[in-house]
C-alpha cells in the first residue's frame, strides 16, 4: 500500500494528513506552529504517521472486536496513553530545563524559588497524569504548550505574587527549547510501555472498592471483569507487525502560510487556496462556496464541480477578522480558546462592537465591561463582528452558491458556526446547505495529500463537458 | 528563462533617449522662452499645445517615474504633513510633494513651473481638485478646465460633439492664445494630427502583435514603456512615427522568428498563460511586480491600463479634415470615460481575441476612476465567459501599500489555478 502525506503549514498550527492509494484518510497529526516551520511540520508528520499505524492497527481487529464498546473503550486508552509518554517526555524535559534557568535567575531568595518551583512542578505532575487518564486531556488539547502554560499559570495564581515575575520569566525561556525538540519516537517501544501502563492502571481501579470508584470508571471495570487479558494478548502479537510496517509515503505536499519553508521541491508546494477548496470538496462532493477562517487568513472561495477553483477573496492587510482575533480577545477575558465558543452561546443579545481592528477591540471591550455589559454579551458582539467581515469577503468573492462549507480552525468555534450558519441562511436563502466537519482545521492538508496522490496519476473522474459549474 | 544576456533593442535605446531629452528641454523651456502647460495623459489636447509651441508637462507621469526611482514615498510623506489625507490619490501627493522639494523631476532636472492648467478630462473628480490645488501653488497661473460629457449612454452623439468643440473653441483656444501669445493656425494643428493619426495607427497594429502565441510582447509591464512617447506628447510628431515604425519593425522581426516577450531578465523562453489585466501598474515596486509574472511564465496580451491614453483599437483616429471635432472625441474616447457594461465588452473582446486564459484586476486602493465598479466587471466577465478571474490590490505610487509577500500569496493561487485549469480543458 502506498500513502500520500499532505502538510498544512499553517499561521497557529500545522497540519499533516495521510490518505492511502484510495483516498481513505488514515492518519491526521496536528501540533503548534512555532517559530521553527521545519520541526512544526516533522511533529505534524509524525503524529500524522502515528495515528496511521492506529488506524492500521484498529483494522485488524475490526472484524472481530472492535464492535464492542469495551474494546473501543480500550483502544481510545491505548492512544491516549501514547500521548501521554510523548507528551511526559515532552514535560520531564522541560521540568529539567526549568529547573536548569531558575538557578540562572538573578533573585535574592533564590533556594526558596528553587523550592516553590519544585513543588509546583511535583503537584502538576500527579495534576496532569490525573487529566490525562481521567478527564481526557489528550482528546480535549493536543498542544503541548497550551496545555502546559495553562496549569503552570493556575498554579502561579495562587503562589505569592513577588515570585510571580521569575517563575513566569522562567517557564518563558524555557518552553521554546523544549517545544521545538523534534524526538523520534520508536512505535513499538511506546506502545509496549503504554499496554503496560494501561494495565497498572486498570489494576489500580480493580484494587480499589467500588464504592471509591467514581462512575465513569464504571466501563474500565467492565473491560477488566471481561476479555481484556485475551485482547491484550492479541493486540500484542499484531503490534509488533503494524509497527515493522513501512509506511511508504510514496509522494507529498506542502501548502499553508509557511509552505515556502518546507523543504519540500517546487512543485509539491501547493496554493493553500486550492487546497482547502480541494479537501472540502472532497469530503463534500457538492461544495461549490468555500470559506475558510484560519489563524491569519480569511479566505471566500468558489469552486466548480470538480472541486477546481474558480474564484477566491482573501483579507488583505488586516487579520482582524481572522482567529488571531479570537485569540487576542481569549487573552483579554483570561480564557482559554476552547472556552470562548461554549461562553458565547451563553448569551442573550450581541453587544454591538465598533472597532475593525484587533487592538482597538481590546480596548473597547474593556470600556464595554467597565459599562456594565455582559461577558458573553459583549464575546457574542466580538464572534458577530468576526463573522460579517468573512461575509463581506463571500460577497466580494461572487456570494454563497449551494453547497456551502465552512473549514479552518476558527470553525471549531460553536458561535462562530452559529453566526456563520445565520448570516448564510439570511443573505443567501434557507435552503443553503451548510457543510461542517468535524475535521474541518484538516481540510488544507487532506487537500494536500490529494494533490499529492493525484498528481502522479491526473484522474479527474470524469471528462468535464464544459468549465463553468 | 534564458539567463541575462539582456539584449538592449534599439527602440528601447530610443525611447528612454526621448523621454530624457524631454525632461531635458523641460529643464530648459523657460530660457528659450517657451510657455508650458500643466495637463493629464487621459483625453490630453497635446496637439493642440504643440500647435501653439507650446509644451506640456503630464504631472501623473511625473509622480509614476519618482515612483519608478523610489523617489515618491518621501514626496507623498511630505503632502502629508501638511494636511493632505491618507485617502487622496497618491499621483496628487507625489506631486504634491515634488513641488514641495523645489520641483525637481524623476530625471534630476527642474521642471518648470506652469504658465496654463489646462484640464481636458473631467472624468477624474481628482484631477479637478488637483489643479485648483495647483491654483493655489501657482498663483496668477490661468486655469482651463473644460466639461468632458462621460458616455453615459454608450455612445458619443453629435450633441456631445458640438458641446466639446464650443468649449474648444470658446474658452482653450483663446486662452492658448493669450499664453502663448501665438496665434491659432489650423494649418499646422492639420499637420500635426496627421503625425497623431500615423502614430495612433502604428501603436494599434503594435498591441495587435500578442494576438500571435506565443506573444512576442508583454502589453502590459513591456506596454507601458511601449505607450510612453504616445502618451507623454511625442502624439503628433515626426519623432514618434519613426519610434513605432522601429518598434513594430522589431516585433514583427520577433514574429517571424517565433519570439516570447523580452523581460529584464532576457528572453521568455516558455508561455505558460496569457492574461488580460484590468487597471494600473504598481510603479513602487515595478520590477517585482513584472517579475512575479515572468518567473511564472505569465505573458499579459492586453491590458486596459495601456489604452489609457486611446483605445485605437475601437477605431478612434485623430482626423486632420476636421480637428476640433476629432479632439473632442478623442477626449471623450479615453478608458476611463466609458461606462462599466462598455469597459466589460471591451475587456471581454480582449479576452476572447487575445486567446487569454485568466483575467486578473490589479486594483489602485487610491484610484477612484479606475477602481470604482472593477469588482462588478469581474463578476459579469466570469459569469459571461467562465474564465478564471483573480483580484489583487496595492496602489500606484504609495510603497507603503505593496504588500509583497501577500501579492505573491496571491498570485501564486491564481497561477496554481490557471494550471489546474488548463489540465482540465487538456482532458
Amino acid at each position: 500500500m502506498k500513502y500520500y502525506l499532505g502538510i498544512d503549514l499553517g499561521s497557529t498550527t500545522s497540519k499533516a494528513v495521510i490518505i492511502d492509494e484510495n483516498e481513505k484518510l488514515c492518519g491526521r497529526g496536528i501540533t503548534n506552529t512555532r517559530a521553527n516551520y521545519e520541526v512544526a511540520a516533522e511533529i505534524a508528520k509524525q503524529q500524522a504517521i502515528y495515528n496511521t499505524r492506529f488506524t492500521l492497527l484498529k483494522e485488524k481487529f475490526l472484524k472481530n472486536l472492535l464492535h464492542s464498546s469495551e474494546f473501543q473503550k480500550f483502544f481510545n486508552d491505548l492512544e491516549n496513553t501514547f500521548q501521554y509518554i510523548q507528551f511526559k517526555d515532552r514535560w520531564d524535559k522541560l521540568k529539567i530545563e526549568m529547573m536548569k534557568q531558575v538557578s540562572t535567575l538573578f533573585f535574592t531568595e533564590k533556594e526558596k524559588l528553587k523550592n516553590i518551583l519544585q513543588n509546583i512542578l511535583n503537584e502538576l505532575d500527579g495534576e496532569l497524569k490525573h487529566k490525562y487518564f481521567n478527564e481526557n486531556l489528550g482528546a480535549k488539547n493536543q498542544f503541548f504548550r497550551d496545555i502546559v502554560s495553562e496549569v503552570y499559570n493556575q498554579k502561579l495564581e495562587t503562589t505569592d505574587k513577588q515570585y510571580f515575575e521569575p517563575l513566569m520569566n522562567c517557564f518563558d525561556k524555557s518552553i521554546n527549547f523544549v517545544e521545538n525538540e523534534y524526538v523520534d519516537y520508536n512505535f513499538e517501544d511506546v506502545l509496549l510501555q503504554s499496554i503496560d501502563i494501561l494495565q497498572d492502571h486498570y489494576e489500580y481501579l480493580l484494587s480499589k472498592d467500588l464504592d471509591e470508584i467514581n462512575t465513569d470508571f464504571r466501563t474500565e471495570l467492565e473491560i477488566l471483569s471481561g476479555n481484556y487479558k485475551e485482547w491484550k494478548e492479541d493486540v500484542l502479537s499484531h503490534i509488533k507487525n503494524i509497527s515493522n510496517q513501512n509506511i511508504v509515503i510514496a509522494n507529498m505536499v506542502g501548502t499553508g502560510y509557511g509552505r515556502a519553508l518546507l523543504p519540500f521541491p517546487q512543485d509539491c508546494i501547493r496554493s493553500e487556496i486550492l487546497c482547502h477548496a480541494f479537501g472540502a470538496h472532497f469530503i463534500f462532493p457538492n461544495t461549490r462556496t468555500v470559506l475558510d477562517i484560519g489563524g491569519q487568513d480569511t479566505k471566500a472561495i468558489q469552486v466548480d464541480k470538480y472541486g477546481m477553483v474558480t474564484s477566491f477573496h482573501m483579507n488583505d492587510r488586516c487579520a482582524a477578522g481572522c482567529g488571531r482575533y479570537l485569540g487576542y480577545i481569549a487573552n483579554e477575558f483570561g480564557f482559554s480558546l476552547n472556552e470562548l465558543g461554549p461562553m458565547t452561546l451563553q448569551a442573550n443579545r450581541e453587544t454591538n462592537i465598533c472597532s475593525t481592528c484587533t487592538v482597538f477591540a481590546g480596548a473597547e471591550v474593556r470600556e464595554l465591561l467597565n459599562m456594565g455589559e455582559k461577558k458573553e454579551d459583549i464575546l457574542a458582539g466580538l464572534h458577530k463582528a468576526i463573522v460579517s467581515r468573512a461575509m463581506s469577503l463571500i460577497a466580494r468573492s461572487g456570494g454563497v452558491f449551494n453547497e456551502f462549507t465552512f473549514t479552518g480552525g476558527v470553525a471549531r468555534n460553536q458561535a462562530i458556526v452559529k453566526y456563520v450558519s445565520e448570516f448564510v441562511r439570511k443573505n443567501y436563502g434557507e435552503d443553503i446547505k451548510i457543510n461542517i466537519h468535524t475535521d474541518s482545521i484538516f481540510m488544507g492538508s487532506l487537500g494536500g495529500a490529494l494533490f499529492a496522490k493525484r498528481n502522479l496519476n491526473v484522474s479527474l473522474n470524469s471528462k468535464p463537458e464544459k468549465i463553468k459549474n | 528563462m534564458n539567463k541575462p544576456e539582456v539584449k538592449k533593442d534599439k527602440s528601447m535605446i530610443l525611447q528612454k533617449e526621448m523621454i530624457a531629452k524631454q525632461f531635458q528641454d523641460l529643464a530648459t523651456a523657460k530660457e528659450k522662452g517657451k510657455k508650458i502647460v500643466y495637463t493629464f495623459v487621459p483625453g490630453n489636447l497635446s496637439e493642440l499645445i504643440h500647435a501653439f509651441d507650446m509644451i506640456p508637462v503630464y504631472p501623473e507621469i511625473n509622480a509614476l517615474q519618482s515612483g519608478m526611482r523610489k523617489k515618491s514615498g518621501s514626496f507623498i510623506k511630505d503632502a502629508e504633513k501638511i494636511g493632505y489625507s491618507e485617502d487622496i490619490c497618491t499621483y496628487v501627493k507625489c506631486d504634491i510633494g515634488m513641488m514641495l522639494n523645489g520641483n525637481i523631476g524623476p530625471y534630476g532636472e527642474k521642471i518648470p513651473p506652469p504658465d496654463l492648467l489646462l484640464l481636458s478630462y473631467t472624468g477624474c473628480f481628482t484631477f479637478m481638485k488637483w489643479f485648483e490645488n495647483l491654483e493655489r501653488l501657482y498663483p496668477g497661473v490661468p486655469v482651463v478646465m473644460i466639461h468632458t460629457p462621460y458616455q453615459e449612454a454608450g455612445k458619443i452623439t453629435p450633441e456631445m460633439v458640438e458641446y466639446m468643440v464650443k468649449q474648444l473653441r470658446d474658452d482653450v483656444i483663446p486662452a492658448m492664445e493669450k499664453v502663448s501669445g501665438v496665434k491659432y493656425n489650423e494649418d499646422k494643428l492639420k499637420q500635426i494630427l496627421s503625425y497623431a493619426r500615423e502614430t495612433q495607427e502604428l501603436i494599434h497594429q503594435i498591441f495587435e502583435t500578442p494576438k500571435n502565441i506565443p506573444s512576442p510582447i508583454d502589453a502590459y509591464f513591456a506596454g507601458v514603456y511601449y505607450i510612453g512617447p504616445i502618451n507623454t506628447g511625442f502624439r503628433g510628431t515626426p519623432e514618434a512615427v519613426e519610434y513605432y515604425k522601429l518598434l513594430l519593425e522589431e516585433i514583427n522581426e520577433r514574429i517571424k522568428l517565433g519570439l516570447g516577450p523580452v523581460t529584464p531578465e532576457g528572453e521568455m523562453s516558455e508561455e505558460k498563460f496569457r492574461l488580460v489585466v484590468e487597471g494600473p501598474p504598481n510603479w513602487t515596486s515595478f520590477r517585482e511586480f513584472w517579475k512575479l509574472f515572468y518567473d511564472m511564465g505569465a505573458v499579459i496580451v492586453a491590458s486596459s491600463y495601456t489604452k489609457v491614453g486611446g483605445l485605437y483599437d475601437l477605431g478612434f483616429r485623430h482626423n486632420p479634415e476636421k480637428p476640433l471635432e476629432s479632439l473632442a472625441e478623442y477626449c471623450m474616447n479615453c478608458y476611463t470615460n466609458f461606462n462599466l457594461p462598455q469597459r466589460i465588452e471591451i475587456l471581454k473582446k480582449y479576452i476572447t481575441d487575445f486567446k487569454a486564459d485568466g483575467f486578473l484586476i490589479h486594483s489602485i486602493k487610491s484610484c477612484n476612476s479606475f477602481s470604482a465598479g472593477q469588482l462588478g466587471m469581474m463578476r459579469k466577465i466570469e459569469h459571461d465567459l467562465g474564465i478564471p478571474v483573480g483580484f489583487i490590490e496595492s496602489d500606484l505610487v504609495d510603497p507603503r501599500y505593496f504588500s509583497y509577500s501577500n501579492i505573491k500569496n496571491r498570485l501564486e493561487s491564481f497561477f496554481q489555478m490557471l494550471s489546474q485549469r488548463k489540465m482540465l480543458v487538456n482532458q
